[in-house]
This record gives structure tokens, sequence and C-alpha cells, in this order.
């Protein structure tokens, strides 16, 4: 085959693969949950575009594992060379380069995604032990500074379960949220390390107990979600699902207006689990720290408002 | 009457001398098969926690196992597949490999190679034996992270905890001291005209994880040790309600734990690369730079480890510094997959089995490489970060990639080591029973951690059952594909056809001594003319007896 055949039928080859990693790039936003805040959106782009470049990568490489799996065979007993050549300085030059600038590009991507969720809001404020010093260093680092959060509403967390108190004092088990409005979810841990993580926000941040630690969220789309705790907490981790609705304001004012009539009753699976003998077909019975039965919001563990 | 054919026996008789295995010995070759067949039992014991752990996963309700012990399953699992199956395995096959490889008569310090080998199975008889304690093994994963390790049932200062840690300390001074022995040994007994660049690549890699022990494994051993004084002796140095900081116990954990993963797969790099050449009949293509990447390698690892910890409270301008420095590894990480595409690229392909999971496992590395990538992008790694996700990755890398690499070394020198050929229809079987398996069991896992299902749950939502079902049926038949090679490997060791030499027509000291190596591994010590992967040359060797010692001195010194 001439040469510029062989260049040619080459760069036809990359042309269909740059194709096909595209296309997979787009099915990629098909591949996450629903997008219900705008740092979803943003996330989704990034993941798109990261699936993209890895599909590149793997057709190329995979395809020619594949390619000479078919058409390289050796004859049996046949042990002589394949090919003499060990190396060739600018191919590895080639392969040294294309990476290195596809890794910058893709964290320059990164940080950019990153600045953007951080404007509308994914920042954590971590407030250490000298809360001044800390909030006056914050102060001068962010440039861009986030607009203020609507809303306050605190975020209690222990074995296993979760509680949320509203600015009117309400306690509840659900998290309300308002759509469309920035939400300042300011958290606590009672006991050990807990992450709260809701799959259709793309945010997840660990609680650190003793320490303050705030998250602001924008939700753009009503609906009923899940909040996990991601980070494992021991036992009953399992059963740490909580209810997370977000409304239109009228219904979440209407909502909490109802609720502070409403006495809060606390269901806690795990504790329900913990009273009943197990079920499983095999029973270990080790010691497990026992769950308790109270709300820590109702507790008042933490009194750290800020 | 019954004419006896009686074989003249070879110089080495492999059958007689079995019992060498079982006592302290301090012979490299005999060290590292303890090590190796003492890692693989572990890994079969830790494949049968893995195996519970699916059954209870295939329906979301919890009906196996009950919660505590569902706990506990995941946590020894994760710890005896790190600590007790790749890193001893590691260790042992480098104990094999590094000596004969640069032409050294044994390590450099072999009575304490043999220690190093014998802290092993107490150190892991210890951490299984956490079972039979009244409150059972460990719960808190193989990270331990406190606080939540530290809660343990009141008043029993012997607990599961308390063992795990002691097991890990044990295995933790085990792994250095054959550090400084590795380290020794290739700078120190290298055989005349083994010059660095004339070191097969296992070699480099070999010493690049070697080197990342001794630097990085002491922060594990002190965290570890703290964490027991926390556990058992009232300190509070992470008890976050008193003054610690758990967090800085993540900072320790990970900056030994980052680099693990590479002391894991640099070894396993290595195996490509030898392997590859062999049975593509090419030498290795980009050699050097093959060789320095697994040195990068190990330098950029040492500064990644925050990609563990990007929602710990962790600042942002922490966050970006890390995710560079996370993809940045994947920089001589992707001149080591072009390097083995490279020298795949029109060969002479002979697909024996340990070419089957060599290939095998250089193309799974690509999808764990890639999502390793994705993972140290902070704002998808906040989605994903402790969500089946990570756990589809890392097992790309841990299973799909190493485990392959070193069953594709086990059948690779099998001969060499035992003198005896493997069978290799049952290796054929064994790898494609492997290589489904594995993607059926670890392929699941990415979708489903992208759809937001959390690890270390014992029971779920229904609507991640599909991938579950497929998962735990995978890993039913990973147990399966276990048997044939079980089989095949006694089996022919006791009744296989005798091993030449070099079976594979492979280049490569070991490969120029007799099968299996004498116990001062060469008749005559080699001198070293040529570089590795000499694939082409009709000799397939790279030594040339020598005469005189001063003939020895000069020919050190030519290129
Ligand atoms: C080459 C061998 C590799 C091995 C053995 C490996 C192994 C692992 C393991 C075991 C974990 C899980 C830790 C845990 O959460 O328990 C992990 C997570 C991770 N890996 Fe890899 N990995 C490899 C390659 C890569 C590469 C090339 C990158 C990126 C450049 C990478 C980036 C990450 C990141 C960012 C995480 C953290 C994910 C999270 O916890 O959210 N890995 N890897
Ligand atoms: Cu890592």
């Amino acid at each position: 085959m001439p040469k510029f055949l062989e260049y040619l039928l080459i760069a036809v080859v990359i042309a269909i693969l740059l194709a096909l990693s595209r296309w997979i790039g787009q099915q990629a936003y098909t591949w996450m949950p629903i997008q219900a805040t705008a740092e979803a959106q943003k996330v989704d782009d990034l993941f798109s575009f990261l699936v993209s470049i890895g599909a590149f990568i793997i057709f190329v490489l995979l395809g020619m594992m594949v390619f000479s799996i078919i058409f390289f065979r050796a004859p049996t007993n046949d042990y002589s060379e394949g090919h003499p050549s060990r190396g060739d300085i600018r191919l590895e030059i080639l392969w040294t380069a294309t990476p290195t600038v596809l890794v910058l590009w893709l964290a320059f991507q990164g940080v950019n995604i990153y600045q953007q969720l951080h404007i509308l809001g994914l920042q954590q404020i971590v407030q250490l032990p000298t809360p001044l010093e800390s909030a006056a260093a914050y102060a001068i680092t962010t440039g861009e500074k986030p607009k203020p959060a609507a809303e306050t509403i605190e975020v209690f967390v222990k074995q296993w379960d979760w509680s949320f108190r509203y600015p009117n004092n309400v306690i509840s088990q659900e998290l309300h949220l308002p759509v469309n409005l920035r939400t300042r979810l300011n958290m606590h841990a009672k006991d050990v390390l807990h992450s709260f993580y809701v799959p259709d926000f793309r945010l997840q941040q660990y609680i650190v107990p003793g320490r303050n630690i705030d998250l602001v969220v924008t939700p753009i789309r009503p609906g009923k979600y899940k909040l996990k705790d991601a980070l494992f907490s021991g036992t009953y981790f399992s059963l740490m699902d909580a209810d997370v609705l977000v409304e239109s304001p009228e219904q979440y004012n209407q909502w909490l207006t109802q609720a502070q009539q409403e006495l809060a009753t606390n269901q806690n699976q795990a504790v329900a689990e913990y009273t009943q003998p197990p079920t499983t077909m095999l029973k270990s019975g080790w010691y497990t720290v026992a769950p308790s039965q109270e709300g820590i919001a109702q507790e008042n563990y933490v009194k750290n408002d800020t | 009457m019954t004419h006896e054919i009686r074989e003249t026996a070879p110089p080495n008789e492999p059958e007689n001398n079995w019992r060498q295995y079982f006592k302290f010995n301090t012979d490299h070759k005999a060290i590292a098969v303890q090590y190796m067949v003492t890692a693989f039992i572990f890994f079969l014991v830790g494949g049968l926690l893995a195996m519970l752990i699916r059954a209870e996963l295939i329906t979301p309700a919890l009906n196996v196992v009950d919660r505590p012990l569902y706990n506990g399953l995941f946590t020894l699992h994760g710890t005896i597949m790190i600590f007790l199956w790749i890193i001893p395995f590691n260790a042992g096959i480098s104990n094999y490999l590094v000596p004969l490889m640069i032409g050294a008569q044994d390590m450099a310090f072999p009575l304490l190679n043999a220690i190093s080998f014998w802290m092993i199975p107490p150190g892991g008889i210890l951490l299984i034996s956490s079972f039979l304690l009244p409150n059972g093994t460990a719960q808190s994963g193989w990270w331990s992270y406190p606080p939540i390790s530290l809660q343990i049932p009141p008043g029993q200062p012997i607990n599961g905890e308390c063992l795990w840690i002691i097991s890990l300390v044990i295995i933790g001074i085990s792994s250095i001291m054959g550090a400084v022995n590795f380290v020794t040994t290739i700078f120190w007994m290298r055989a005349p005209g083994m010059s660095f660049f004339r070191m097969p690549v296992f070699v480099w890699s070999a010493l690049s994880a070697q080197l990342l022990q001794l630097i990085n494994l002491p922060a594990l051993t002190g965290a570890l040790i703290l964490l027991l004084l926390d556990l058992n002796f009232g300190t509070q140095f992470f008890k976050p309600l008193e003054n610690g900081d758990p967090i800085i116990y993540q900072h320790l954990f990970w900056f030994y734990s980052h680099p693990a993963v590479y002391i894991m797969a640099l070894p396993a790099f290595g195996i490509f690369a030898e392997v590859l050449p062999a049975f593509s009949r090419n030498p290795l293509f980009g050699y050097r730079s093959l060789a320095v990447a697994s040195l990068g390698i190990a330098l950029v690892s040492i500064f990644v480890w925050v990609h563990h910890m990007f929602t710990s409270a962790t600042p942002s301008w922490m966050r970006i510094l890390f995710m560079f420095t996370s993809m940045l590894v994947a920089v001589p990480t992707g001149v080591k997959a072009f390097g083995w595409t490279a020298t795949i690229w029109k060969s002479k392909l002979h697909l024996e089995t340990p070419m089957l999971f060599a290939m095998g496992g250089a193309a799974m590395f690509l999808l764990g490489g890639v999502t390793g990538v994705m993972l140290a992008a902070v704002p998808f790694d906040i989605h994903v970060h402790n969500t089946y996700f990570v756990v589809g990755h890392f097992h790309y890398i841990v299973f799909n990639t190493i485990t392959m690499a070193i069953f594709a070394a086990i059948y690779f020198w099998f001969p060499k080591i035992t003198g005896r050929m493997y069978a290799e229809g049952w290796g054929k079987l064994h790898f494609w029973l492997t290589f489904i398996g594995a993607n059926l069991t670890f392929f699941p896992m990415l979708p489903l951690g992208l759809q937001g299902m959390v690890r270390r749950i014992s029971s779920y939502d229904p609507q991640y059952q599909d991938g579950n079902v497929i998962s735990s049926l995978g890993a039913f038949l990973l147990g399966v594909s276990t048997l044939p090679f079980i089989a095949n490997m006694v089996g022919s060791w006791l009744y296989g056809q005798r091993a030449v030499n070099n079976p594979w027509h492979a280049t490569g000291l070991e490969w120029t001594t007799t099968s299996p190596p004498p116990r001062n591994n060469f008749a005559e010590i080699p001198v070293v003319k040529r570089p590795p992967y000499d694939y082409g040359n009709p000799k397939y060797s790279v030594i040339e007896p020598t005469e005189s010692d001063e003939q020895r001195r000069r020919e050190i010194w030519e290129r």
C-alpha cells in the first residue's frame, strides 16, 4: 500500500474514533441521576468531557490490541523476531507530550468548573476552632463573593439518623428546601464522621464532629430526592436515608407553618431494627453501638449558631 | 522383565525438595515460593469473604448476614486482599526474580529475608483469628478511620480492632525489612556488566515500589500506633470531641495508602514488560522510557494522597493542587501503556496462557486508569466519592490488572520455579473464566456508583438491584475460576512435563540457568554484555561465560 494511502486510512480511523468518542460522551449524561441543582449540570458537563477523552484513549489502545490479536499471530513454533524496532524517540516524545497536554487540559477544565461551582455555592465554609481569624482569611482568598443565602437550615447527624432544624425552630426528619433559592446548610455531627450526599445534587461533604461545616445549595427542580450518608458510619449505616423535598417557596412556607403545629415524631429505622431479633441466615450477635432514640436536634447537643 | 526406564535425575531434583518450603530457609527462591503460596491461601480466604458479601448484595434487603458481620466481612476482605495477598505476593515474585534477573546468587541479607517472610503467617493468622473473638473482627473498613474505629465493646481491650492494628503493624515491619533488602540487593548485587540500563523493567519497577515502601510505610505504622494508644490507652490524638483531629489520621493513612496502590501496581507493570515482549517476539518498545517511568510514577505518587480526601473538609487550594498532581500520574502511566501497545503492534503473537493474562490485564488497566483520571477531577469526585464508582475503579486496578498480572507471572515463571510445565488447556480455561468473571463483577459497579449507590452498605434501594445481581453472579464465577487454576498448579507441579531451561525462548538472565535453578542460581556468575529484551537475536541470550577475572573486569566497562 502506498504511504499516503496508509496515512489516509489512519486519518479516517482516527476521525471515526473521535466521532464515536464524542457520541459516547453525549451518552454520559444519561448515566447520571436527575440534575436537581445548577451544580449538577456543570458536573455532568465535566463528566461528559472526561468520558469523551477517556473513550478515545481506550478505543485507540484497545483497538490496536484487538487488531494485533487478529492480524499479527505467529505461526506455531516460529520464534523469530516480530519487528526489530526498540523504540522511536519521536514517538516517545509525542506520547509523553500528548498525555501531559491532555491532563493539563482536563485539570484546567476541572478548575474552571470547580470555580463555577464555587460561585454557585458548593464551597464549603469550614469554621475551625478560631472562627474569627479563618473567616477573615476566607474573605481575602475568595475574590468573587457568593451571594448570601436566603435561608439557613441546621443539619444534625448521628448514628444513625438525620434531623433538620428550620429557622422557625421546626424540627423534622425531612429536609425541605425552597426551589431556586440559595439555602445554607449548617451541619453538625454528634459522634463519628458522616457524609452529606444527595446524588441528584452532585454534592457530598464530610461532617466532622466538633467542626462547623456549611454547605450552600440551590436546588432548581422541585421533586423528592434521597439524602444519604456516604461515609461508612457503623452498624446501621445503610439505614441512613432521609427524604429531601424541593418545593416552591409557597409550599415550603406552608409546610413550615403546618409542621409547627404537629408534634415531631421520631421514626428511627435503626432503633426499630436494633430492638428486633435479627432475621438473617447467619447471626453473629457481635456488639454494636446502640442507636439513640432521640433526634439530636431535640437534644440540642450541639449549640453553635454562627 | 519390566524395563524400568530410569531417567537420569536432573541436577535439581524437583520433587524431593518440597519439605524445604515448610522450613526456615534462607534461599531466596524457597522464600519466594513460601511468600507466594501463603499469599495465595490468603487470597482464597479473602475471596470467600467477598463471595459472602456478594451473596448478601444479590437482594436489596438484608438476609444473609447481620450488619455487624457484614461490616466485619468487608473490612477483612479489603485488608486481606491488600496486605496479605497483593503486597506479599509481590514480595514473593520479586524475591524470586530480582536476584536471578540481576545475576546475583541470593538477596543481600538472606537471614533478614527469611525473617521478613516468617512475620507474614502470624500476622495474617492473628488478623483472621479475630473472627473467633466474642465480638468479632474490626468493623470500620480497611481505612479504620477514627472515631468509628474507636467504638469498641466497652471493657474489652482485646477486640477485633486491636488485633487488626497489631497484625498490620507486624505486616508493615515485615514490608519495611523486605524493602531494605530489595533496595540493597538491586544497588549492590548486580552481576558484572549489569548496568542500571541493562536491568529488566521488572527490576526497575520492583525498585520503585520498594523505595515507596521505605519512604511512605513508616507514616502508616506511626499512625496505627497512635490509633492503638487512642483505642486502649486513653490518649486523644484522633478523638474529635476531645481536642484530637480525625483528619490528621486520614492524611497519615493516605500518605502511605495512595503510594501503596503503586506499590501493588508497579510490579504488575513490570510483569507486563517481561511477558509482552516474550510472546510478541519484539523488543520492549521504549525500554528506557518505561524504566524511568517506573521511578516517575513512584515520585509523583508520593504527592497525590489528598485525592482520597477531597470532601474531608479540605480547603479549595488543596483540592486544586492535588487535582493537578493526581492527573500528572497519568503521564508516566500513559507512557507505560503506550509502550506495551507498541510492543504488541506488528509482532508475532503467541497466545499462551501468560500472554492471555498479560494482554487481558493490560487491556482492563485502560479502564482502571481512565476512571482514575476522572476521579482526580474534583467536581466529579465530589459526586462519586464513596460510591461504587470508586469500588469499580480500584477493582479494575487491583483485580483486573494486578491480579491478572500475578496470574500471568505464575504461568510464565512456573516452569522456571518448578522445573515442570503447566497444562495449557487448563490455563486457558482459567483465563477465560477469570476474564469474563472479572468484567461481570466489576463493570456494573461503575454505573451503580454514578447512580449514587454508596459503598459499604449492607442493604440498598431496589433501583440498584439489576447491576448487583450481575456483579454477584460474576463474583461466583470468579470463585469457580480458581478451581482449574489450583488443579493445574498442584497437578502440574507433581506430574507435569519436565521443563527445559528456556521454554518461551525468552531473554533475561533467569532463562539462562537450569529449571529450577541451582542453590546459587548460576553455575558461573554471568557477565552481561547486551541490553535486555534482545528479541530477534538468534541466541535469545544475554550471557557469555568468561575466562578470566581480568577479562571480566574489562567487560564490565565495555559498552
Ligand atoms: C495504577 C494503579 C492504581 C491503583 C492501584 C489505584 C487504586 C485505587 C484505590 C484502591 C482507590 C480507592 C481508595 C478508597 O477509596 O478506598 C483509588 C481511588 C482513587 N484513585 Fe486510583 N488507582 C490507580 C490508578 C489511578 C490513577 C492513574 C488515578 C488518577 C490519575 C487514580 C485516582 C484515584 C482517585 C482520585 C481515587 C479516589 C476516589 C475517591 O475515593 O473518591 N487512580 N484508587
Ligand atoms: Cu490514590
